[in-house]
């Protein structure tokens, strides 16, 4: 016998796991689905919330008196469960009927209907009344943030956004407050997220089993921007939405479907389909730029110049890093993200190429993210009070507002995104993961700063799930240490190793949300599946590969636009339109 | 009382309190009695405060404050006034003090008279169940009380000790 398994059977099917193993985790490697509502394990990256509170996972252990709650069970040795005996059965039956108590039955009009985990148990179960009715309903008002949407009337306590908040975030916005049936996952004091360090990622969204947590949807707006003969409305997408998007219609996680993706644009009425990997490859040309002006700089001997630099593209970590360490606003790029350089290019350069009155140009972004719904608005991002973008929604709106439209997502042919702002590179694809962004950097700034072309593109070293990673380039010699790291949690460790002074990178890339934008709030829920993460993080490298292009300075708009209109990165121009400033936030 | 300021001396008592247990946050419900202790409750600021020293995200704080009902985020009268609501109590008559209480002091439970003077509270069996139903005041025992005692019980208190 091997050492460190466990033998033991599951509903009378022997099965051996290691040591350790919980009985949840045993089942489901062996095909039986037991059901929870709390538990969430995205191995491979720190998403883990156990917190044994829903209880719907309970099994069945012989010689055991009470039922056992799978997810924090340890399988033993000769251990034998039942994961479907009347007694279980039974007893899975109460305690949804018990959760139900106290839970709206608006299902028709829940904006997580027909994704939600506990409409979808309900039907399972069959549950056609709930013989508990009579739980008292939250007091708590129903927020409305930029962002993110609260119901807590819907909340069912599972604490999954209170772990991805607090333990992977590090954010330590939402809690659970008062106790009973008053309990609350909110801010302190029961305040509102816009009082609170909430940095609008959106994990919470992400995870949330049931409609507690939704996306302020912004729907409703394009529709009038669509039909109003008096605007043009254009419309960037973001990296990750092409490998993620695809799942609300039936393909495979990974499934790369930006063809139908512009057509479905298209036929929703948008006057230009453009991308946002066009602002990714510009934003490359800035942030790059500007880590080879500091290199060089303190590499003359300024040691005052602000290393390592940090990427700067992802406005969930912006919001982190300025309530967080407002001591260190100087060390982050000053570039805007790619959403944000998107608008500002779209606005000024090709508004007025094609002259069209600002007032008139209504600029959307399809986001992976609630954040970006949250960046649009900021003041900076304005002029005259008209914002570069105007609003964004996420991949789940786009995808459920091409249902409504009756449009047929499978049958739809393939084609491109418009030209000039829709042209872009194998680098900005990649801006879609954690880890691409910087690899992207890499591609241009070696060639920047050797004058040499590099000829191997891909940096294996820096791809991965792993919550830090890092990487030592040789640039004609000097050692360009670059560092990883995804998850606010992750983040949080570099910026205190910077503080500290004991940082040794030169250059780290940030993103906000486990595994990068593949990842993000607005992205298809993954319903715990990890798999769904490294499935789109494959498509993502997939595409960069299929790129003619895949060096962000290759980029013929690209250079036609600084020709035209900005002159140089880092140049006046770019500093009004593509560079921006931040602000503490601290309370 | 949201936004009173504290002063220079009650941030510096918190300090001291914090330090005391090693700014640990292990210690927070240590350090929240003995600060309610000082303070008389625990408003808003002293909560952000005692986050801050220890480090920890103020929700964490205030979902402790919360959710323990010893802990008071409101200032409490100068006399606290506690029916007993244990089962003893309840089956002979609690209910009926504790309104003819609220009648009284003109307040709901939990609540203190605009006067600052009384506190009325609720509470679950002071193992006394053979003198119920009982109220304290100031951890005072009264014994054996109807509704037409509580007026003389809090007659019998006086409000400028």
């Amino acid at each position: 016998m091997e050492q460190n398994k466990i033998n033991l059977t599951i509903d009378n099917r022997p099965i051996s796991v290691n040591k350790g193993t919980t009985l949840l985790d045993a089942a489901k490697t062996h095909g039986i689905e037991i059901p929870t509502l709390c538990h969430i394990n995205l191995e491979g990256t720190c998403v883990d919330n156990h917190p044994t509170s829903c209880r719907m996972c309970v099994v069945e252990v012989a010689g055991r008196r009470n039922l056992a709650p799978a997810c924090a069970t340890i399988c033993t040795e000769g251990m034998e469960v039942h994961t479907n005996s009347i007694r279980v059965l039974k007893a899975r039956r109460t305690v949804l009927e018990l959760i139900l108590s106290n839970h709206p039955s608006d299902c028709l009009i829940c904006p997580k209907s027909g994704d939600c985990d506990l409409q979808e148990l309900a039907q399972k179960l069959k549950i056609h009344e709930t013989p508990f009715a009579g739980g008292e309903r939250s007091k708590y008002e129903i927020e409305n943030s930029v962002s993110i949407v609260r119901d807590m009337n819907k909340c069912i306590l599972c604490r999954r956004c209170e772990t991805m908040c607090n333990d992977v975030q590090t954010v330590g916005a939402i809690g659970a407050i008062n106790r009973g049936f008053g309990t609350t996952i909110a801010p302190a004091f029961g305040l509102k997220l816009s009082d609170s360090e909430c940095t609008y990622c959106g994990q919470c969204v992400a995870v949330c089993p049931v409609g507690a947590l939704t996306e302020r949807d912004n729907s409703g707006r394009l529709i009038d921007d669509l039909f109003d003969p008096n605007k043009i409305v254009i419309v960037q997408t973001a990296p990750a939405v092409r490998v993620a998007i695809g799942e609300e219609f039936g393909y495979p996680a990974g499934t790369i479907v930006t063809g139908k993706l512009v057509t479905a644009l298209k036929q929703l009425g948008f006057d230009y389909v453009f991308d946002t990997d066009f602002a990714a490859d510009l934003t490359i040309m800035e942030e790059g730029s500007e880590l080879l002006d500091r290199l060089t700089r303190f590499l003359d001997g300024d040691k005052t110049v602000p290393l390592p630099i940090l990427t700067s593209c992802c406005p969930a970590w912006v919001n982190f890093f300025e309530h967080q360490f407002p001591d260190m606003l100087d060390i982050p790029s000053t570039a805007r993200s790619p959403q944000q350089m998107f608008g500002a290019i779209a606005k000024n350069y090709w508004a007025e190429k094609m002259g069209i009155p600002r007032e008139k140009l209504v600029v959307v972004s399809i986001m992976p993210c609630l954040a970006k719904k949250y960046e649009c608005g900021r003041d900076e991002f304005k002029v005259n009070g008209n914002p570069d973008v105007d609003y964004s929604l996420s991949t789940r709106e786009l995808a459920a507002f091409i249902k409504q439209a009756n449009i047929n997502f499978e049958a739809l042919e393939d084609s491109e995104f418009d030209a000039p702002l829709g042209a872009s590179t194998g680098a900005a694809v990649i801006f879609g993961t954690t880890g691409g962004v910087m690899e992207a950097a890499l591609r241009t700034a070696y060639e920047f700063y050797t004058g040499k072309t590099l000829e191997k593109v891909d940096f294996h070293a820096i791809r991965g799930f792993d919550g830090i990673r890092h990487a030592t380039i040789d640039l004609n010699g000097f050692e360009l240490k670059v560092g990883i790291a995804h998850g606010l949690g992750n983040a949080r460790l570099m910026l205190e190793d910077i503080r500290d002074g004991k940082s040794e990178y030169h250059a780290i890339e940030i993103m906000a949300c486990p595994g990068g934008c593949i990842g993000g709030g607005g992205q298809p829920l993954h319903h715990g599946n990890v798999e769904i993460l490294n499935a789109r993080q494959r498509a993502v490298y997939e595409g960069d590969k299929s790129m003619p292009l895949r060096k962000s300075h290759e980029n013929p708009y690209i250079q036609k636009l600084y020709e035209e209109y900005l002159g140089k990165p880092l140049g006046e121009k770019s500093h009004m339109l593509l560079h921006t400033h931040y602000f503490s936030k601290s309370k | 009382m949201d936004n009173m300021k504290l002063s220079c001396t009650a941030a510096a008592k918190i300090d001291e309190i914090c330090e005391e247990h090693g700014n640990d946050a292990g210690e927070l419900i240590n350090i929240l009695h003995e600060t309610q202790k000082t303070f008389g409750y625990l408003p808003h600021e002293v909560q952000v405060l005692v986050a801050k020293k220890l480090g920890i995200p103020v929700n964490r704080v205030n979902g402790v404050v919360s959710f323990y009902t010893f802990f008071t985020e409101k200032p409490k009268g100068k006399h606290i006034v506690s029916v007993c609501l244990g089962t003893a109590c309840y089956v002979r008559g609690a209910e009926k003090v504790l309104d003819e209480a609220k009648k009284v002091l003109g307040i709901e439970v939990g609540q203190t008279t605009p006067d600052g003077i009384f506190s009325l509270d609720s509470l679950r069996c002071v193992g006394a169940c053979g003198l119920a139903p009982v109220v304290l005041v100031d951890g005072k025992v009264f014994g054996n009380v109807e509704p037409k005692n509580v007026s003389r019980i809090l007659e019998s208190i006086d409000p400028t000790a």
